[in-house]
């Protein structure tokens, strides 16, 4: 190598780190880009404001809401139901799933059941769940619960599937009895990657939102904003969009923290 | 397993007393022998008897065959022999890990059925517990038997201290080396207080400068416990800087072919391998194993 690399060749090698600043920047820029362009095709009139509202309305009316107090407690049910839904569904998932990757015989009857239901639409059960159960908040805890649990039990399953085979042989030269093995090795050893499958999931959670309370909602991001539609506040959407787009990288960053701290010792 | 039991009983119904030096005698390692099972004798710590392993069905590859030795107490006895001869598979049926197909293991009289404590064993890979640091994976057999904290923090202190790594107590197995890792792993081990130690080519992923300063370590600290060892390599220089006794095993269907005294005096250094004792033995070893890698082929 004759010549020192350029700023440029090290921007362009593969998996090669760049500075944090310039990382920084870069993701600054992007949403400059985004903010920027959505600026330019309201207030220059390119997209009509009933269709895209301008960033002040946006903004105008999120402070109009959260001064009553309306956004505040739209804000509180959704993520009531989300997070409801999540728990619920991960208090399940999490021991079944351990269950399903250390023993074939759990896995056996289960994973072609939990492969079929997780390829069905979550809006095709809105009726049913409607039915059964009728049109209060368990009815969007259950959509949301249906949407994440089949979900998780698959990934969670493969995170204790794919435990070193040595690790757990090395803890049962060392005593450890075969029915402590799930609770001793494979839980510990899996835990990083089911924390990363609960934060995915926590995602997924979010987007189910909407479908949760299209129907017999009285509150939430998903209801004021299927009712701003019939009234074009398109305004009121986007804030709802927003809105829900803020908690769920809440919840993602709540997981990253619990992540580093639970596991530290994992990459 | 039906032969299993079978063969047990038929062996406690002749039960013939067989002294420590006889018990090791290489007739009755090479498996021609009838196996005349002893009785717990304190001579013999491990005594694997007619054990064959076949994979699979009646059809399947035969990975050994008719294999029988004994491991005296305190003896540092080590299998060498071709890649893929199933010494390895030996080690891991010795540990409980794996169901011989017929034949028998025992250790201190006790017939092997599944994976115990008093069977330790270190693993080629590395298998320290990841989200355990260095300290809790060595006080992790202790914690298991139900120790109290006292007198586990003690073990582990003298474990810590054997190996010395006391100073990495509190590192996590990411942070450390893989020579590191390795030293925990036998002090993790020995920790247990094992009958016999089982190492499956511990140092076989190290590179060759840390391997001798591992083999190094484990001879001081072999010396020094006083452990019955049972340890698979492929390295000839290691099982002879290493071993009181060297069994030479034929490539697939494993058996052993040899077995070869190593009477160089102990304390051993590295610098044993340029005696013209070692280097009439690694000649004997290499004849051996040659044969078996020319009639692979």
């Amino acid at each position: 190598m004759a010549q020192r690399r350029t700023a440029w060749t090290r921007l362009t090698t593969p998996f090669a780190n760049i500075p944090a600043s310039t990382a920084t920047t870069l993701a600054l820029a992007m949403w400059v880009v985004v903010i920027g362009g959505w600026a330019l095709l309201s207030y220059g009139r390119v997209v009509p404001n009933m269709f895209l509202p301008t960033p002040g309305t946006v903004l105008q009316t999120t402070y109009r809401m959260s001064l009553d107090g309306s956004l505040f407690y739209h804000t509180l049910t959704s993520a009531k139901v989300v997070i409801l839904g999540f728990i619920v569904s991960s208090l399940i998932s999490v021991p079944l799933g351990l269950w399903m990757g250390t023993y074939r015989v759990v896995q056996a009857p289960l994973e072609p059941l939990v492969n079929f239901i997780r390829y069905l639409p979550v809006t095709s059960f809105v009726p049913l769940f409607i039915l059964w159960i009728g049109i209060g908040i368990e009815q969007r805890i259950a959509v949301i619960f249906f949407g994440t649990f089949f979900q998780q039990l698959v990934m969670i399953s493969d995170c204790a599937r794919s435990v070193s085979r040595d690790l757990v042989n090395a803890s049962y030269t060392l005593g450890t009895k075969r029915s402590e093995a799930v609770w001793h090795v494979i839980f510990p050893s899996a835990l990083p990657t089911i924390l990363d499958t609960l934060r995915v999931t926590m995602g997924w959670a979010w987007t189910y939102l909407v479908v949760a309370e299209l129907v017999a909602a009285s509150s939430g991001l998903g209801y004021i904003s299927l009712k701003a539609m019939r009234g074009f506040q398109v305004d009121v959407i986007f804030m709802a969009i927003a809105a829900i787009g803020l908690l769920g990288l809440i919840t993602d960053t709540a997981f990253r923290i619990i992540r580093a701290r639970v596991a530290p010792w994992a990459p | 397993m039906g032969t299993l039991i079978l063969n047990a009983t038929s062996q406690t119904a002749v039960g013939s007393r067989v002294a420590m030096s006889e018990s090791i005698k290489a007739n009755d390692l090479a498996g021609t022998a009838s196996t005349t099972g002893d009785p717990p004798s304190t001579g013999t710590t491990m005594a694997i008897e007619d054990v064959t392993l076949r994979y699979g069905d009646a059809n399947g590859v035969l990975a050994l065959d008719d294999v029988s030795l004994k491991v005296a107490k305190n003896e540092f006895c080590v299998i060498v022999g071709p890649s893929g001869c199933g010494k390895s598979s030996l080690l891991y049926l010795a540990a409980g890990l794996n169901d011989a197909t017929s034949g028998t293991i025992k250790v201190d009289g006790r017939e092997v059925i599944e994976p115990g404590p008093d069977r330790g064993m270190v693993f080629q890979s590395y298998t320290l517990f990841p989200w355990l640091t260095v300290r809790a994976n060595i006080e992790y057999g202790p914690k298991r038997k139900g120790l109290p904290a006292g007198q586990r923090r003690q073990i582990v202190d003298q474990y810590l201290d054997e190996v010395g790594l006391a100073p990495f107590a509190d590192h996590y197995p990411a942070q450390l080396s893989g020579g590191m890792k390795q030293r925990v792993a036998i002090a993790r081990a020995l920790a247990n207080d094992p009958a016999v130690l089982l190492m499956d080519e511990p140092f076989g992923a190290l590179d060759s400068q840390t391997r001798g300063t591992m083999q190094k370590l484990l001879l001081r600290v072999w010396e020094r416990q006083q452990k019955t060892v049972l340890f698979v390599t492929h390295d000839i220089d290691e099982a002879l800087v290493l071993g009181d006794r060297v069994l030479v095993m034929t490539a697939r269907p494993g058996k052993i072919k040899a077995e070869i005294k190593v009477d160089i005096p102990r304390p051993r250094s590295m610098d044993v391998i340029l005696e013209p004792e070692f280097i009439a033995l690694k000649r004997r070893i290499l004849g051996l194993l040659h044969d078996e890698i020319d009639e692979d082929h």
